[in-house]
């Protein structure tokens, strides 16, 4: 083992020039394009980026996983290519499904860990008793693993990946479907340790408001590394171009609309009853809004976001693309019409009732969510309201049809799309949508047209030979949403569209999903992105199949208003709202 | 770096703890490893027998005289026929239309006269081809029967037969030509290529896509490491498998073990370790259960049913397919197992075949030296 020479001199990770290219069936994609970086001891680095934009690959080349074609890796000095063996005991390293076995318990789990840790007897038990009572999994211990839910799950991947007291601790998308909850803990566990034992943090992750955490912020896409900084320095770049925008006339959904796509706008999202909007530079920002309508808009600068800056980095990237604007809908929506009711509804399985006593209400055209952690009762909610599963009591009626009498009716009035896409992976991306036309029973020029349409809608067209299974998540996700709408419904089921899905495509998903309630589709939506309820019209909030609140976003903030969070966000108003039912 | 070498220690004796855990607990692991066996010992020692017995023939006797009866008589003292009497030929072609029986005897009105003109009248035999072996078996057996009576009645009446030679059958090792005697013991390469290639491929093949092994990989924990703490349980399911059939054989159905159990247990031992390398190797190439699932029965299970001689003859196959046979590691171990348990320890026979098997293990374990991963790649 080669001494380090001078400790304090080297980086904990550094990648020097590094590049990496797969071969994908006939293509060869470059995962990463020199890359160089360098993170000195004690830092916390978040890595983001767009799906497919490199992030795995980065961190398996950290971990010494995966070799890099040109260029070099070098942990605390170490080169992952020639001097693995020191390396393993240094890196801490959580794959994305935190690389647990479910038919082994907790206890099980961490045994094994420390054993292929090799840490010995003594210190094993006073390694268990701290990390179980860091993580809160000490009276869980005898649980198999495959019974936790998604945050306990991350938390129990951490812990194993601790064990061994790492210095160069290296997470993938450890958030990845956990709950806000599990979230807030996961970061205080690994504050707490960087504070401990100075580790270095390299966490990948689609969490925006994660990476605000971090001491370094890494930007990828399409393998390239195209900023690295601090998040002030990031949100430095963008200050002044940052904008809230309200208007008296139009609903925020009408503004934003007309605001997107816009010359000199970058981005316009809505952000509870303001659009927020992000310009091309600070002069011509008054002009290009003065100019967007006849009204008299409000327009307050606001403090910038370290989304706003990702935003406007990649879509400097990228040629603009102002989507097509013709999703054409059923016919023009009632107002006010009730198109989903549901009453006293529960679901049994077995001895656990994942669903109490429900009851709310949907109108025509409205942008409904329902918003929880893990196992809160959103899918089973989903599953009967499409017909999928029956409820043990109550009523349900979708489009004045009840389910109990006549579920394959209101069928072929909604579509669905699941949390796992429910794509066939081995099918090209126009022979998926043929196939879900024909279940619907759409045949020749009707279904070609319809093909057609969702190529061009959902801009699938320069991908439409390649196998779904192949495509990056948020190609996937568009797909599977084009799926669910070649039959032209009028009430769409969302479950878990955007989870794992980054940034950039949310937006283009929060765009289009606008766009069809605009015209008279009505959109249910589960989500556990706090920040997503913000394009709902109305949602509840959901927790153990309880329902905790209902409302529009904003009243729904209101009611977590205190004099210490006088703006509480979506997250805050959450988390006080589970704490309140826990206590 | 003996300090090195006690964490070498630990984490195999973790990796193997882990598995055992794994296949106590996961139902499907247990099926395979125990209760197929279990299902295709019962099935092949009670329900698949290759022998024939109290097969229906159907008579058609055209004229009854004392010849006849005697001859008919002779018939009805084998276990191996259930005799069937017709009126005439039409009503017995229908039975054997409608498969009630499986062969028409008849014998003509000039049986008695012929038979005392010429010693040796002919009688006509009609089998149903249908089920080939069974028409071969019957054939034979009418044959053999006719003959025995045949002689039986020129010692009677003291004069010699006229046939120039009678064969006279002597079946050796299995006497009683039982073909559970010999399937069972054959049964136990294809249990053994279960727990030994199949399970293994699967069981690999599932950390890949459950992202265990790339956790795993990022450990201090060598690949070598990571493969032994494969092989080592497996090894002792495969071996346990084979015990338990071996019991099986021996007290449950009652199959002579001639030679000696060390034998087995060594040869069993060359071939687990060649099903291992297999199965391991497959799940180096795919890295998917179902896929590793399908490769593991098409190259492993499969031929050892079918290929290794322990059903189907290996010298009644066609050159190119018994050329393959030599690339099937159950032929060799199929062929030990039935000369250990019906004929005894024959070394002549026992060598060569363990001579091969122990070079297919080798084979494959550089193989798999060869394209193990170090990496994720």
């Amino acid at each position: 083992m080669p001494e380090v020479r001078n400790d304090q001199a080297v980086f904990a990770l550094e990648f020097q020039a590094v590049g990496k290219a797969f071969t994908a069936g006939r293509h060869r994609v470059d995962a990463l394009r020199n890359v160089s970086l360098a993170l000195p001891k004690g830092t916390v680095a978040g890595l983001v980026g767009p799906d497919g934009a490199g992030k795995t690959t980065l961190m398996r080349l950290a971990a010494g996983l995966l070799l890099p074609d040109s260029g070099r890796v070098v942990v605390f000095g170490h080169g992952t290519d020639n001097d693995t063996e020191p390396l393993r005991g240094l890196i801490g390293y959580m794959p994305q499904r935190f690389g647990l076995y479910e038919d082994l318990s907790v206890a099980e789990n961490l045994a094994l860990y420390a054993d292929l840790h090799g840490i010995d007897r003594q210190e094993r038990a006073q390694r268990f008793q701290q990390l179980t009572r860091m993580t809160g999994l000490a009276p869980f211990t005898a649980r198999l693993a495959g019974r936790l839910s998604g945050g306990m799950k991350q938390k129990l991947g951490l812990a194993c990946t601790l064990l061994s007291q790492p210095r160069l601790l290296l997470l993938d998308e450890p958030s990845v479907g956990v709950d806000p909850v599990s979230r807030r803990e996961l970061w205080n566990i690994i504050e707490q340790q960087v504070k401990m034992s100075g580790t270095t943090v390299l966490l990948s992750t689609a969490y925006l408001d994660e990476a605000e955490r971090c001491t370094d912020v890494m930007l990828l896409d399409e393998g390239e590394l195209l900023d690295h900084g601090s998040p002030e320095a990031f949100r430095g770049k963008i200050r002044g171009r940052c904008y809230r925008v309200t208007h008296p006339e139009l609903s925020n959904r009408d503004l934003q609309n007309r605001l997107s796509g816009q010359p000199g706008i970058v981005d316009a999202v809505i952000q509870g009853e303001a659009v927020r909007v992000v310009c091309d530079s600070e002069d011509s920002a008054g002009a290009v809004l003065a100019g967007t309508d006849t009204g008299k808009p409000r327009i307050e600068p606001v403090a910038p976001r370290l989304e706003d800056a990702f935003i406007d980095l990649l879509n400097k990237r990228r040629a603009p693309v102002r989507q097509a604007n013709e999703m054409a809908g059923p016919a023009a929506p009632v107002a006010d019409e009730e198109i989903i009711r549901v009453d006293d509804v529960d679901r049994w399985f077995g001895d656990f009732q994942a669903v109490k006593k429900l009851s709310f209400t949907v109108r025509r055209g409205e942008i409904f969510g329902l918003l929880g952690a893990n196992g809160a009762g959103k899918t089973t909610t989903f599953r009967m309201l499409c017909g999928l599963l029956p409820a043990s009591s109550g009523r349900l009626q979708v489009a004045g049809v009840d389910l109990r009498k006549a579920a394959a009716r209101a069928r072929a009035r909604i579509g669905y799309m699941s949390q796992k896409f429910s794509l066939y992976a081995n099918l090209s991306v126009s022979q998926n949508l043929a196939f879900f036309s024909s279940v619907y029973g759409l045949r020749d020029d009707r279904r070609d047209e319809r093909i057609r349409w969702a190529l061009r809608q959902f801009e699938l067209e320069p991908r439409k030979d390649a196998n779904s299974g192949d495509l990056p998540l948020g190609y996937k996700q568009r797909l599977a949403m084009a799926c669910a709408l070649m039959h032209e419904p009028e009430i769409l089921f969302l479950d878990e569209p955007t989870s794992g899905v980054d940034p950039l495509a949310r937006r283009e998903f929060w765009n289009r999903t606008n766009r069809l309630a605009a015209a008279g589709v009505t959109v249910l939506v589960t989500t556990h992105f706090m920040e997503e309820a913000e394009y709902c019209d109305r949602l509840v909030i959901m927790a153990e199949g309880d329902i905790l609140t209902a409302g529009t976003p904003t009243d729904i903030k209101r009611q977590a208003r205190t004099e210490a969070l006088p703006d509480p966000t979506m997250e805050d108003a959450f988390i006080q709202l589970i704490q309140a039912k826990q206590s | 770096m003996s300090d090195s070498r006690a964490k070498k220690y630990l984490r195999l004796k973790g990796l193997i703890g882990k598995e055992f855990l794994q296949i106590w607990r996961d139902p499907s692991s247990l099926s395979i490893a125990f209760v197929l066996p279990v299902f295709l010992l019962l099935l092949f020692g009670y329900g698949v027998s290759l022998d024939a017995k109290r097969v229906p023939v159907g008579w058609v006797i055209e004229k009854t005289t004392p010849e006849t009866t005697s001859f008919t008589a002779a018939f009805q003292q084998s276990e191996y026929f259930r005799p069937v009497y017709f009126a005439d030929m039409a009503a017995a072609e229908r039975a054997v239309l409608t498969r009630d029986i499986m062969a028409i005897i008849r014998l003509r009105a000039d049986f008695s006269s012929q038979l005392f003109k010429q010693n040796s009248p002919a009688i006509q035999v009609i089998v149903d081809g249908v089920d080939a072996n069974t028409a071969r078996l019957v054939s034979g057996y009418v044959q053999g029967a006719w003959n025995e009576w045949l002689s039986h009645l020129a010692a009677l009446r003291g004069t010699a037969l006229s046939q120039p030679v009678i064969a006279e059958h002597r079946i050796w090792y299995n006497s009683a030509v039982l073909s559970k005697d010999f399937l069972v013991p054959g049964l136990i390469a294809v249990i053994m290529t279960l727990t030994g290639a199949l399970l293994t491929a699967m069981v690999m093949a599932r950390e890949w896509e459950r992202g265990t092994l790339e956790a795993m990989i990022a450990t201090p924990v060598t690949m070598g490491e990571v493969l032994l703490g494969k092989l080592i349980p497996y090894y002792l399911l495969g071996m346990g498998g084979m015990l338990l059939s071996i019991a099986m054989a021996v007290f449950l159905f009652g199959v002579p073990l001639r030679g000696s159990l060390w034998v087995l247990l060594l040869t069993g031992t060359l071939f687990l370790l060649v099903a291992l390398g297999m199965g391991l190797l497959i799940s180096i190439v795919s890295r998917n259960q179902f896929v590793a699932g399908q490769a593991a029965i098409i190259t492993t299970f499969l031929p050892a049913f079918i290929l290794s001689g322990f059903i189907f003859d290996i010298t009644s196959m066609p050159a190119a397919i018994q050329a393959l046979t030599y690339l099937i590691g159950a032929r060799y171990f199929v062929t030990i197992l039935q000369t250990v348990f019906l004929a005894g320890d024959l070394w002549p026979v026992i060598l060569p075949n363990a001579l091969a098997l122990s070079v297919m293990a080798v084979v494959f374990f550089a193989l798999i030296a060869k394209k193990a991963p170090k990496r994720l790649e």
